[in-house]
């Protein structure tokens, strides 16, 4: 039987008739006990039981998820990667992260096609570029590669955007991060998964959440579909139902579920080799390497748990896009969905425990969670196996909400949550 | 497009109106210890299913009541938070 991908095995395979094959990961029925139960077959979850099996030698893990794997916020998002952050300690985390991505399909032996084709943040106002040289200045600083691009470089990397003196969003520049990237979001959920069960870690699917076993005040495992798991350590990671899954433990997170849409055109031929974000409208497109524009944009106003969008938003990120991108005029959309992302209100994520004790959760990811994946696998391992923080971490925790220590990234870097 | 329902103007498309947080979140009087008011300013109900809501609709300034389901978008009521002969 074939474990490993390489040259070698597909061609071993091919004259075998592709009969070989192991299943990426098994689907076995859930032990009673583990001493660590993740909820959320997602990116983030996957990564931290591989991350805890790997670094920390805990196999006696479990995964647990409600549909399939990677079906939420990882199967759904627009798959940019960067670190262009303003705080030093979103920096920290995301460019773990990046360095991270930069070896893992070598690490997991499974291909997530990174491509490092670089991001550029349009700026369309005087007032815009001179906040733009303050964003790059503390990028630098925090030492993250990352340029200023005048108009000129704008037109030279991507002629096809509106240069037309009467443009409604003019350009004045741009901030461009070359490592920043697209990665294949599927293939992150799965490798992880691949990686982590040959490591030893149950991966059961169809497994909903029903209640939390708490006894002595302590979180002690979870009652499922599947039956009674118990567990030393629960982590939660199921950005986009933390709210949700909180109430069930009897406790409230600093959360908002809104919906966050996305869309992709028809294939075409490579026209566009970076990703392109405009504060100003609020869009973000890439083009995927089948040829489609993966289109994304800011949140739907209106709470929800409805992973599905509505119109009023998707006007606003396809007239900004048609604005910049005249040519697209053209395309036809083959798809368009949405999935409910968590919002904070710093814009930051959280990694803490909860309220009861031996319950840890790792949420509030807002539009951004697929690029933190391998930090916040790792970080949030560190914190099931030791039960306290990774110093990377530490910051995020829920305290900095009443310490008021924020990190505001929606009012340093701009995101647009 | 949703269509919520101000007590005052009747339906109207849901990019007319702003989300104001939950319901009976009210605010602390007094000399309230950090972890309640953090609790006030930060922490939310986020009910998945119905909701009970503030809401402001922009074009009269009006802010009411509005139970809604998160997660199949219908609107259950929308109500007042004063009667229109007291306002």
């Amino acid at each position: 039987m074939t474990r490993h991908y390489s040259a070698i095995s597909l061609l071993k395979e091919g004259l075998n008739g592709q009969q070989g094959w192991r299943p990426a990961w098994r689907s076995p029925e859930p032990k009673k006990r583990y001493d660590v139960v993740i909820i959320g077959g997602g990116g983030q979850g996957l990564a931290t039981a591989y991350y805890l099996a790997k670094t920390h030698g805990l196999r006696n893990v479990a995964v647990i998820e409600r549909g399939w794997l990677g079906g939420g916020n990882t199967g759904r998002n627009t798959t940019a990667i960067r670190s262009n952050y303003y705080y030093p300690e979103s920096t920290a985390l995301y460019d773990l992260s990046l360095k991270l991505y930069e070896g893992l399909a070598k690490e997991l032996n499974y291909n997530i096609m990174l491509s490092q084709r670089g991001m550029m943040q349009v700026i369309s106002s005087p007032g815009e570029m001179e906040m733009a040289a303050r964003q790059v200045n503390a990028m630098q600083v925090n030492g993250i590669e990352v340029e200023l691009f005048d108009r000129g470089e704008v037109q030279r990397r991507v002629p096809i955007f509106n240069f037309a003196p009467d443009a409604r969003y003019p350009v004045y520049g741009a901030i461009f991060q070359p490592r920043a990237g697209v990665a294949r979001h599927d293939a992150v959920a799965w490798g992880y998964a691949r990686a982590a069960d040959r490591l030893g870690v149950d991966i059961i699917q169809q497994c909903d959440v029903q209640e939390f076993l708490i006894e002595g005040g302590r979180c002690v495992g979870v009652q499922t579909s599947k039956g009674e798991i118990r567990a030393d350590r629960v982590g939660m990671a199921v950005a986009g139902s933390s709210g949700a899954l909180a109430a069930k433990a009897g406790f409230r997170l600093p959360i908002t579920s809104y919906t966050l849409q996305a869309c992709v055109s028809e294939p075409v031929k490579p026209i566009f080799d970076t990703v392109l974000l405009s504060p100003m409208t609020g869009t973000y497109v890439s083009q995927s390497d089948k040829g489609e524009m993966v289109i994304g944009g800011g949140l739907d106003r209106v709470p929800s748990y409805g992973q599905r969008g509505n119109l009023p938003q998707l006007e606003t990120v396809l007239s900004g896009l048609l604005e910049m991108f005249p040519i697209f005029r053209q395309l036809r959309l083959l798809r368009q969905w949405g999935g409910t992302v968590d919002v904070t209100p710093d814009s930051s994520p959280i990694f803490s425990e909860s309220p009861v004790p031996g319950l840890f959760v790792n949420g509030g990811w807002g539009t951004g969670g697929f690029k933190a994946i391998p930090a916040g696998g790792t970080l949030f391992a560190h914190m099931l196996a030791t039960g306290s923080h990774h110093e990377i971490s530490r910051p995020f925790d829920l305290a900095r909400f009443r310490s008021g220590h924020m990190i505001d990234e929606a009012a340093g870097a701009g995101i647009a949550h | 497009m949703q269509l919520f329902t101000c007590p005052f103007c009747g339906p109207r498309g849901e990019s007319e109106f702003h989300f104001g947080g939950d319901a009976g979140n009210i605010r602390p009087e007094g000399d309230v210890s950090a972890e309640v008011w953090t609790d006030y300013l930060y922490f939310k109900n986020n009910s998945r299913g119905a909701a009970r809501q503030i809401w402001m609709h922009l074009a009269c300034r009006e802010v009411f009541l509005m139970e809604r389901d998160t997660v199949t978008h219908e609107v259950i009521s929308s109500e007042a938070l004063v009667q229109e002969q007291q306002a």
